[in-house]
């Protein structure tokens, strides 16, 4: 039996067939559906947990106690988990640990595009890289196996073209339901587990004599393996792009790669004795490239082929054509793509955040962002956000740029998801260094943008248990923050006054603007109209950039397919003239 | 051996681009083909232009269609339609969805919204035959908008060979259950349509 899935339903499949029972990660898109479907399969247990970091160590406790474990985690949020994957690295772990690590080439939802195989190097543990949904199945297995034999923790990288691919999965038997887990005793080593200098030196040298049997292994093991061709070219790549390399280059050899660190230096060389030209096919950083480059072996890579943004069989075709790798043969007569308006992602009809951003807009603040739906914010015509790093930044940033003082009146904003992973230790940071600044936490329940998980202002679990939820107002307020208030981001007038009084109070503040994702809650009232006669067209209603709000001769319309009756068009208009259909 | 079919699905975030191209993949593989489909979650779901590539053929490697390969292009929206015409092929078929949605840019005054004559005239240049289906007005007598994607598939259907029960079996297990029959209407309204 086959079955269609996407590489993330596949990793999930994969996790709960190697027998994994632990899961845990922080959404981030392309990996989040990953452990949403993992908590789906019987006798396990998932979690979202706050942000990335405690994912990973509450995966390192799992394996730690004898249970294999699955962290999840878009690439950037490995940063936030790095000093957890240095440490576990060197301890080593008593069941498997296997994190999956989704890439975004051309940052489709992302601040950036780095490279996360580097990281398998940097951290001196294994990585792999399945090419489509069956083997993001069965990869996990082979991740699992590594794990243990090897005694580390083993990196599994997809890319969005496969996390957000369906391929077909063969189904396996279900495997053989193990008995109810029992307590285990845990076993204590503090020579393995407590790595203070002293026995973290010891265990330097286990992780290089463990690399070194890792590199031998890579030789063997059946995911990497060389498919025969003519003699003409020899193809190195991996993941979603040896796929297009296959199409384009039909009749080659090929070293396809399932493991990508180490990487098996002897079948490199006899894919080069093989072959008159070496020829290796990978997005985004040159890897691979320089490892062959290493072994001397003349290799075409990155002259050929872009290290910026996502491959794609066309883009493989037309630059090993330039390069002569293929012939020109008839260049296909493709149309230019024509040049036409364009259409970026916008905040949604009836999204509660756009009310705290028109404010900001008319209040003329700086306004030092954060990552989400709320981002949104920053695009035109609300252009009521400046800065946007990465989760978490812009409360830090609000205190550096308060502490050098300028003269723009200054505003951070962050959404509620965004608070509990990475915005309450820089508020604490605020207050404690006599900081100035006001936080505005746009708290619509979950964590929108990524697909409406649940966190812990949300009052679910993954595993859809009711939870204890955390208000975002009372942590405030036991940090110690005096000046915190509750708004509602649709009675705009009341939103004015409280950023302002904030603003002019002159201490370091909290504002939560809470109204639930209308999206998540499917919060629909009847549309709203405009009476023409009464439009002045004074342009407010355009400029707080709602979709179904267009200019048309002699004022606006509202289109009421796409209109939520959210009604905050209404409020904000001065002559009167948007009103609810059937009121 | 089964011929390739690369279909390309094109709209605005929200519009069921995503299910109607699952379906539309599930179908392939109850026929006998292997199948391969890619689209991108996330940031530009929220109201921004959004594309699905599906590729049926007897072994597909690439879940990404390539530039003047697309034999199908389902246009779920006018102006999205309109952005792909590198991606097909002379002798294809662009199926598109009459119905507009406006672009912040256009809201705002800042741009025009193209001519249903010059979306011809962009599609047509790459050499494809421009149908339009009345899916929207199709939906809305239905009773439900959301509905227009399913109606396009119906009129895909009735250029491909395979069978109508296939179809209504896969659209029967694959959408909401409440919205079974309406599913299974619009897709004959597209079906049945003069084309
Ligand atoms: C380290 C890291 N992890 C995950 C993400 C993906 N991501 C971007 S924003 C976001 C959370 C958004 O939720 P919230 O703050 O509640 O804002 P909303 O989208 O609901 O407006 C996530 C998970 C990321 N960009 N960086």
């Amino acid at each position: 039996m086959k079955k269609i899935m996407t590489g993330n339903e596949a990793f999930a499949y994969g996790a709960y067939l190697a027998g994994i029972k632990i899961g845990a990660g922080y959404p981030g898109t392309p990996s989040s559906e990953i452990l949403y479907n993992f908590a789906r399969y019987p006798g396990v247990y998932a979690e979202w947990s706050v942000n990335e970091k405690v994912a990973l160590d509450v995966c390192v406790g799992a394996a730690y106690a004898g249970r294999r474990a699955v962290m999840t985690t878009k690439h950037v949020g490995l940063n936030v988990a790095a000093d957890s994957l240095f440490y576990v690295a060197y301890t080593g772990l008593k069941a498997g640990l296997v994190i999956i690590n989704a890439d975004d080439p051309f940052m489709h939802s992302s601040q950036n595009e780095q490279d996360n195989r580097h990281y398998a190097r940097f951290a001196k543990v294994p990585m792999l890289e399945p090419a489509d949904s069956e083997e993001a199945k069965s990869f996990v297995k082979y991740a699992v196996e590594i794990s243990e034999a090897f005694d580390t923790p083993v990196i599994i990288r997809s890319t969005t073209r496969l996390s957000h691919s369906r391929t077909a999965v063969n189904l396996e038997e279900e495997p053989v339901q193990q008995a109810p887990p029992e307590p285990l005793a845990y076993e204590r080593n503090p020579v393995k587990y407590v790595m203070i200098p002293a026995y973290a030196r010891q265990r330097h040298p286990v992780v290089e004599e463990r690399l070194k049997k890792l590199a031998e292994f890579a030789e063997a093991t059946p995911l990497n393996y060389i498919e025969a061709g003519d003699d003409s070219l020899g193809i190195i790549s991996s993941g979603v792009v040896y796929q297009y390399a296959k199409e384009v280059f039909p009749t080659a050899t090929f070293l396809k790669l399932g493991m990508v660190y180490p990487l098996p230096v002897k079948l490199i060389r006899e894919l080069a004795e093989r072959v008159k030209q070496v020829v290796v096919v990978e997005e985004l950083d040159p890897f691979i490239e320089e490892h062959v480059r290493l072994l001397g072996i003349p290799v075409k890579g990155k002259d050929v082929f872009p290290m910026i943004g996502e491959l794609s069989p066309g883009r493989v075709r037309k630059c090993a054509q330039e390069a002569g790798l293929i012939p020109q043969g008839e260049l296909k007569k493709v149309v230019s793509a024509p040049a036409l308006p364009g259409r970026p992602p916008m905040l949604c009809p009836g999204c509660g955040h756009r009310g705290v951003f028109y404010a900001l807009q008319r209040l003329r603040t700086v306004t030092f962002g954060d990552i989400g739906c709320y981002t949104l914010g920053a695009a035109p015509p609300l252009n009521a956000m400046h800065t946007c790093g990465c989760m978490g930044a812009g409360l830090g940033v609000v205190h550096g740029v308060d502490k050098v003082g300028v003269k723009d009146r200054t505003v951070a904003v962050i959404g509620d998801s965004t608070f509990f992973h990475s915005g309450v230790a820089p508020l604490i940071n605020i207050l404690y260094n006599k900081g100035v600044s006001t936080v505005i936490v746009l708290d619509n329940r979950v964590t929108a943008m990524t697909g409406h998980q649940p966190h812990p202002g949300s009052g679910k679990t993954l595993m859809g248990e009711d939870a204890p939820l955390i208000s975002v107002e009372e942590v405030a307020r036991g940090i110690g923050f005096k000046r915190v208030d509750v708004v509602n981001p649709y009675d705009f007038r009341n939103v004015v006054d409280t950023i302002k009084e904030h603003l002019r109070s002159g201490e370091p503040s909290v504002i939560v603007a809470r109204h639930p994702c209308v999206l998540y809650t499917r919060e629909r009232y009847s549309p709203y109209a405009v009476n023409l006669e009464l439009c002045n067209e004074c342009g407010n209603c355009l400029r707080i950039g709602c979709v179904p709000i267009s200019k048309v001769e002699g004022g606006v319309a509202i289109d009421a397919a796409l209109c939520v009756g959210c009604g905050f068009c209404a409020t904000i208009c001065n002559p009167k003239a948007i009103y609810q259909l059937g009121s | 051996m089964k011929k390739k079919i690369d279909f390309l699905f094109a709209g605005v975030g929200g519009q069921g681009t995503i299910l109607t191209s699952d379906i539309l993949a599930e179908v392939g593989l109850r026929c006998g083909y292997d199948v391969k489909k890619s689209e991108v979650h996330g940031m530009a779901q929220r109201g921004g232009a959004v594309e699905s590539h599906v590729r049926w053929g007897e072994k597909v490697y690439s879940p990404l269609i390539e530039e003047g390969e697309a034999d199908y292009l389902l246009g779920f929206e006018m102006l999205e339609a309109a952005r792909w015409p590198h991606f097909l092929k002379p002798g294809s078929v662009a199926l598109v969805n009459r119905y507009r949605i406006m672009p912040p840019v256009v809201n705002l005054g800042q741009a025009k919204y193209p001519e249903e004559k010059e979306i011809e005239t962009i599609l047509s240049g790459a050499g494809a035959r421009v149908v339009w289906v009345e899916g929207a007005a199709k939906a809305r007598e239905l009773g439900n908008l959301a509905l227009a994607g399913v109606v396009l598939l119906g009129a895909l259907s009735s250029y491909l060979a395979e069978p109508a029960e296939v179809w209504q079996t896969v659209i029967e297990e694959m959408v909401p259950p409440k919205f079974k029959e309406l599913n299974v209407k619009a897709f004959f309204a597209g079906r049945e349509a003069k084309l």
